[in-house]
Formats: C-alpha cells, sequence, structure tokens
C-alpha cells in the first residue's frame, strides 16, 4: 500500500529526515517510536502533504500512485488520512458541515454522486456511537473549546467519517487519561479491517497495550534505526531511548 | 476666432466649478420650495460652504480623498421611474412595512404602509412637518449638529424628502420596518435622503434601512442622514445593508441618541459600493443603556469602505458593545476609525470593541484606528484590532480531510463573517445576507 523509499526531508533549510525506508501493506498495523527531534511528526506532516516541509530527495508510493506529486486534499481523496497531534480549532465552521463538506468532495473526485443527506445523517450517527463522541460536540465549531481528549476524540470520529485506507496516528495518546485512551484506541481497532492500514506514531508504548502493531520501528535523528515485532516497543519503555544511540 | 475662444474658456470654467458653488447654486433657486424650517436650511448651507467637501487634511477624512471622487458634474434632479416590478427582488421580508424612498424622495404609490398598528405612524418628512409639528420640531435636526460634519450641514441644506417613523409609548411592533432606498439615475446625481426614528418609551421596533442602485448609468451620490430617537427602555434594533454596486457613492450617517435603560443595536453590512463612508454616532444620553455596534464589510477591486463611529458615554453605568469585521480583496481600501468617549460621570462603564480583518490580497489597504477617551476611573474598557491573512494552519486542516484549497478558504471566510451575520435577529434578512455573502465569496 505504502511504500517510502530513501525520504530525506527539510523544513526552513534544516534537514530532518534523512533517508526513511518503510512499507506498509494493507492489513498492516506500525508503530513509529522515537524520542523528542527524532522527526516523527515531520514524517506525518510530508506524509500528508504540509506546505511548510520540502522534500529533497526520495519518494513515496501509495498504490501505485506518487504520493508527493499530489496536493494534500488529493491525498486525502486517495485515502491518506492524518490524525493531528495538535488539532486545529476552527470556530464558525460546524462539524457536520465541515464532513459534509469533505465527504461530498471527495466522492466528487471518485466520480460518485453527494451523499444523500438521510444517508449522511444515519452514518454520523452511527460513527458517532463507534467513538463514543457526544453529539452536542458533533454540532459544534470545529475542536473550538474542545478538552485536549475530545479534540482526539475527534479526530478519530473524523477518520470514522472518511473512512481512509492509511490512517497516520500523530501522538493520538498525548494528554489522553487512561479512559480516553481506551475509548481512543477501541474506536481504531473497530475501524481497522484487511484493507486498510494504520501508522501510530508515538512516544511511548502504553498506546500498544490496546491497538497491538504488526511492526514497531524506532526513528532516530531521521532515520529508522531499528524495526521488529511488538516486543521491541516494549524493551524500548523498560531500557528507554539510550541504548538505541549505540551503533548496532 | 473670437467666439471659439471664448467657447473654450466656458467649457474650462464649467469643468473646473466647484461643487460646493453649484450646491448653492441649487439651494438658492430650490430652498424655497423645501419642507421645514427654512432659516435652519440657511445656517446649514451657510455651515456647509463655510467648511467645504472634506479633504485628506482634515483629520476625521484622513484615509478617504472624497473631494476627488466627487469631482465632475452633476444633477439635483429627482426624476419618479421606477416601476414596481423592478423594487420586487428587494423586497426581501415578507411580513414587514415597506417603504421606497426613490432618488431620495418618498414614493408612496411603491410603499406598502396598509394596516399599520395603532401608534406607529410611517409618512414623508414634508407631511409631518405638516401633520405632526410639535414632535417634528421637537427632534428634527437636533441631534446631527450641522456644525460638526459638512455632510451633515449639506443633509439639512438640500434634503428634499425622507421618512418619518413615530413608534408610540409602550407599543412592540413585531414586523419589521424596511426602508428601501433606490437609486435609478442615469446622469451624474446628487441626492440627500434624511430619515427620522423616533421609538418612544418603552416601544419596541426593528428597522432595516437598505441601499440600492438599479437600472443606472451614471454615479451617484448619495449623502443620507438618519436621526433615530431612542426613548427610556425603549429597544430598537436597526440595520444597514449597503449593496450599491459600482455606481455608488454613498455616505451614510447614523444619530443615535439613547435615554435610560434603552437598548439599541445596530448592524452594519456593507456588501458593495465604489465608495461608502459610515458616519455612525451613538450617544448615551443616560443610566443603565446597551448599544451594540456590528459591522461587516466585503471589499473588492479598487473599492473604499470607511466606517467612523463614535460611542459617546456620558452617563454612568452604561455598557456598549462593538465588532466589526472586514474581508479585503484586490486593490480595495478598507478604514475602521472607533472612538469611545467615557465623560467624567460616566462612572462604572463598561464599553469593547473589537475590529478584526482579513487580508486576502497583497494591493489591498487596512487603515485601523481605535480611539478610546476616558475621562472616568471607574470604568472597564478594552479594544482589540488585529489584520492577518486566512489562516494557514486551519486552510491545511481543512485540506487535509480532503477539500479543496478553494472551499476550504470559502468556509474559513463564511466562518469568520458568521460572527458578525449571527448577530442578525431577524431570520429572513439573516438568510438573505448569508446568501449574498456566498454570492461574493465564489
Amino acid at each position: 500500500m505504502l511504500i517510502i523509499k530513501n525520504l530525506h526531508a527539510s523544513i526552513g533549510g534544516k534537514e530532518i529526515l534523512k533517508g526513511i525506508n518503510l512499507e506498509v501493506k494493507a492489513g498492516e498495523v506500525h508503530a513509529i517510536m522515537g524520542p523528542n527531534g527524532s522527526g516523527k511528526s515531520t514524517l506525518s506532516a510530508v506524509l500528508a502533504g504540509r506546505p511548510d516541509y520540502e522534500v529533497t530527495e526520495g519518494e513515496v508510493i501509495f498504490n501505485g500512485k506518487n504520493l508527493l506529486d499530489l496536493s494534500p486534499e488529493d491525498r486525502a481523496r486517495e485515502g491518506v488520512f492524518l490524525a493531528f497531534q495538535y488539532p486545529i480549532e476552527i470556530p464558525g465552521v460546524s462539524n457536520v458541515n465541515f464532513l459534509k463538506t469533505a465527504i461530498n468532495e471527495i466522492r466528487a473526485y471518485k466520480g460518485l454522486e453527494q451523499m444523500e443527506a438521510k444517508d449522511f445523517l444515519a452514518m454520523l450517527k452511527e460513527k458517532q456511537k463507534l467513538v463514543e463522541l457526544d453529539v452536542k460536540l458533533a454540532n459544534r465549531s470545529v475542536n473550538e473549546g474542545f478538552s485536549g481528549g475530545e479534540k482526539k476524540r475527534n479526530e478519530i470520529f473524523q477518520m470514522a467519517m472518511l473512512e481512509p485506507k492509511l490512517a497516520i496516528l500523530d501522538e493520538t495518546d498525548s494528554g489522553l487519561d487512561i479512559d480516553a485512551l481506551r475509548v481512543v484506541a477501541n474506536g481504531v481497532n473497530k475501524l481497522k479491517s484487511k484493507d486498510n492500514a494504520t501508522i501510530i506514531i508515538t512516544h511511548y508504548q502504553r498506546l500498544l497495550d490496546y491497538i497491538i502493531p504488526d511492526v514497531v520501528h524506532i526513528l532516530y535523528d531521521g532515520q529508522i534505526v531499528k524495526s521488529g515485532p511488538k516486543e521491541l516497543a516494549l524493551e524500548l519503555e523498560e531500557r528507554g531511548y539510550d541504548f538505541i544511540k549505540i551503533p548496532s | 476666432m473670437t467666439a471659439i475662444i471664448i467657447e473654450n474658456i466656458k467649457t474650462k470654467v464649467s469643468t473646473t466649478g466647484k461643487l460646493e458653488d453649484l450646491l448653492i447654486s441649487e439651494f438658492e433657486s430650490t430652498k424655497n420650495s423645501l419642507f421645514g424650517n427654512i432659516f435652519l436650511r440657511e445656517q446649514a448651507m451657510k455651515s456647509f460652504y463655510g467648511q467645504g467637501i472634506p479633504n485628506r487634511k482634515q483629520e476625521e477624512y484622513k484615509y478617504l480623498n472624497i473631494d476627488l471622487h466627487l469631482k465632475g458634474e452633476y444633477t439635483l434632479k429627482n426624476n419618479k421611474t421606477l416601476a414596481s416590478k423592478q423594487i420586487e427582488p428587494l423586497r426581501i421580508l415578507k411580513d414587514a412595512f415597506t417603504i421606497v424612498v426613490e432618488n431620495g424622495v418618498f414614493n408612496t404609490d411603491l410603499s406598502t404602509l396598509t394596516n399599520l398598528p395603532e401608534g406607529l405612524t410611517i409618512c414623508s418628512l414634508s407631511e409631518a412637518y405638516k401633520k405632526y409639528p410639535q414632535i417634528f420640531e421637537k427632534h428634527y435636526a437636533q441631534y446631527a449638529d450641522i456644525n460638526t460634519d459638512a455632510f451633515i450641514a449639506l443633509n439639512t441644506a438640500m434634503a428634499k424628502d425622507g421618512v418619518f417613523i413615530h413608534v408610540k409609548k409602550n407599543l412592540a411592533i413585531a414586523n419589521p420596518i424596511h426602508i428601501i432606498h433606490i437609486s435609478k439615475q442615469d446622469q451624474n446625481s446628487i441626492i440627500n435622503p434624511r430619515n427620522l426614528i423616533i421609538v418612544d418609551a418603552n416601544a419596541q421596533a426593528k428597522i432595516i434601512e437598505s441601499y440600492e442602485i438599479i437600472d443606472s448609468t451614471a454615479k451617484v451620490f448619495n449623502n443620507s442622514l438618519t436621526e433615530i430617537v431612542v426613548e427610556a427602555d425603549a429597544i430598537v434594533d436597526h440595520y444597514k445593508i449597503q449593496d450599491e454596486k459600482s455606481f455608488g457613492y454613498l455616505l451614510s450617517t447614523s444619530q443615535v441618541i439613547q435615554k435610560k435603560q434603552s437598548v439599541f443595536s445596530t448592524h452594519t453590512f456593507t456588501l458593495s459600493g465604489s465608495l461608502v463612508r459610515n458616519n455612525l454616532n451613538v450617544i448615551l444620553d443616560d443610566e443603565g443603556i446597551e448599544s451594540n455596534l456590528n459591522g461587516l464589510y466585503l471589499t473588492n477591486e479598487t473599492q473604499i469602505i470607511d466606517n467612523h463611529t463614535l460611542v459617546d458615554h456620558r452617563k454612568p453605568k452604561c455598557n456598549s458593545n462593538e465588532l466589526y469585521k472586514g474581508i479585503i480583496d484586490g486593490k480595495s481600501t478598507a478604514t475602521f476609525n472607533g472612538k469611545i468617549f467615557v465623560r467624567k460621570d460616566a462612572q462604572k462603564t463598561n464599553a469593547f470593541q473589537s475590529n478584526k480583518n482579513i487580508l486576502l490580497s497583497d494591493d489591498g489597504t487596512i487603515n485601523t484606528k481605535p480611539q478610546l477617551e476616558i475621562y472616568a476611573d471607574d470604568v472597564k474598557c478594552s479594544h482589540g484590532t488585529s489584520t492577518g491573512k486566512l489562516d494557514e494552519d486551519k486552510i491545511f486542516y481543512l485540506r487535509a480531510r480532503g477539500l479543496s484549497e478553494t472551499s476550504a478558504k470559502k468556509l474559513l471566510m463564511h466562518a469568520f463573517a458568521s460572527e458578525v451575520v449571527d448577530t442578525i435577529k431577524i431570520n429572513e434578512l439573516r438568510e438573505y445576507i448569508e446568501a449574498k455573502i456566498t454570492i461574493r465569496f465564489e
């Protein structure tokens, strides 16, 4: 589904990603762990197409298409979803209105007709339940005045509505208490299928108790320095990031 | 040969002749046919001539070279040529009492003023001068001071007609009152429409003034003036919808006086017009008053939109809230100058002001100038202003969900405008404005 080859990227002239190689297949869950400043968030931003980042080398193939050639909206329409580490507040834009516009633009891209209002409402209801999102929050302005946990839950709600092929969760666990973490993880697990894939970017191992990864990668100084089974996350938690600094 | 030379000089004189001179000669020839007190009109003309049309050397008109925009030749004739069906699209409120003012003159035939409730008077100013002399004399030209602004003086001297609205004590009118100021001209023209609105104690009214130009081929300089009296405990909800397109040169003054514990809310929506200058002056003349001033301006091309507001807190325990927002595109210029006076007696005043702008183009200009003058010591006052481009982080967030860049921007502009649009209390009017905004953002 996703093949990243020798990806280099920089921001403001400073190189952050220094040759990332990664392959994610349909049905898989990958976790990317790493200390602060290792390039975790840069990787997710580059994949989603944030304009401030410059890709200087390498390529990203998503379902046969060159992802880096696509605008952010076309990446979303092709099925890439980024759950933001810091979801943006947009006063005056209702969650529901925004999602309706998003879904219909995605459908238009695929040559499908606009969604019927009643189908949209039914879907809204079903997905709200799935992520246990308060109905009141769904009707409010996007993330405005939401608590940290509500914002993260709203990201997963949007993911549920947009049904992406590849979901990238950028530190979705940060700032979540254990109950909120369980709800978010539960939502992600329910959305998992053999046709879609998930990349979980995290600093801590805890989320991986709830969403079991197939592969764990360790990102350090802009490169993936180690990959292994889920036990690697536990080892990392126990020994700290220091052990990866020793060249293996 | 001689004849040709004389001809040339004549042409030269008529194109460089001062507009003030044209106005005074027109005034002299028509003054005896105008309604009201001729002594007042003569005083006003004298004051206008003394002040002259403002230029950028005057502090209040620093950002507006209105003198240059008014260069050219004008007629002051007011023809009546509108057909009823031309008004239909502008009758935006189903249940409203509608008054049509054509080229500055009250058009009874096109107005719908049947079944007015007992205690509500709506008629032309010239009729009010004859039929209700007592109340007319008590209020007319008592608030808009001819010596403070040249355009107030000009209007007071030359107003041919206008609208008189009087809501009697304790009467709450559910239906909105809609004044449609409409111009239709094939020669450059100057009009001076005038309105006097009096809402007595404990009465309530919703009043909409819209400004439109249709089917025209020449520019209209519309120097309009509305005086509004809000007596004790009265509640007035007031709207100005300004949509005069490229022929519109609108100078729109609202002079408001509020008495004890009254509530006055005004909303100014500037949707189009080559030049719009709003002078909105609200005097809080007693205790316990609430004033809300909201404004939204959407500018484009080479438009000039200039909002000047004055909130004058004269007595204790009053609240004023002001919110003006603008979206500026093209080579247009928007100005916001918000003055708040808190006088020595006005203790326990709460006065808040906010002006926010989005600049869409590199060639647009915004001048924003909050001015607070506070002479009391126990008050809460604040003002804030911000100007910026559309937030890139928000645009990216929306695009990352599949919205095109264009629809992301549209959604954000709607969201920005909605803070002001949502203050409209009349549903039909809010829908009308929303639809207008949607068209503008296409």
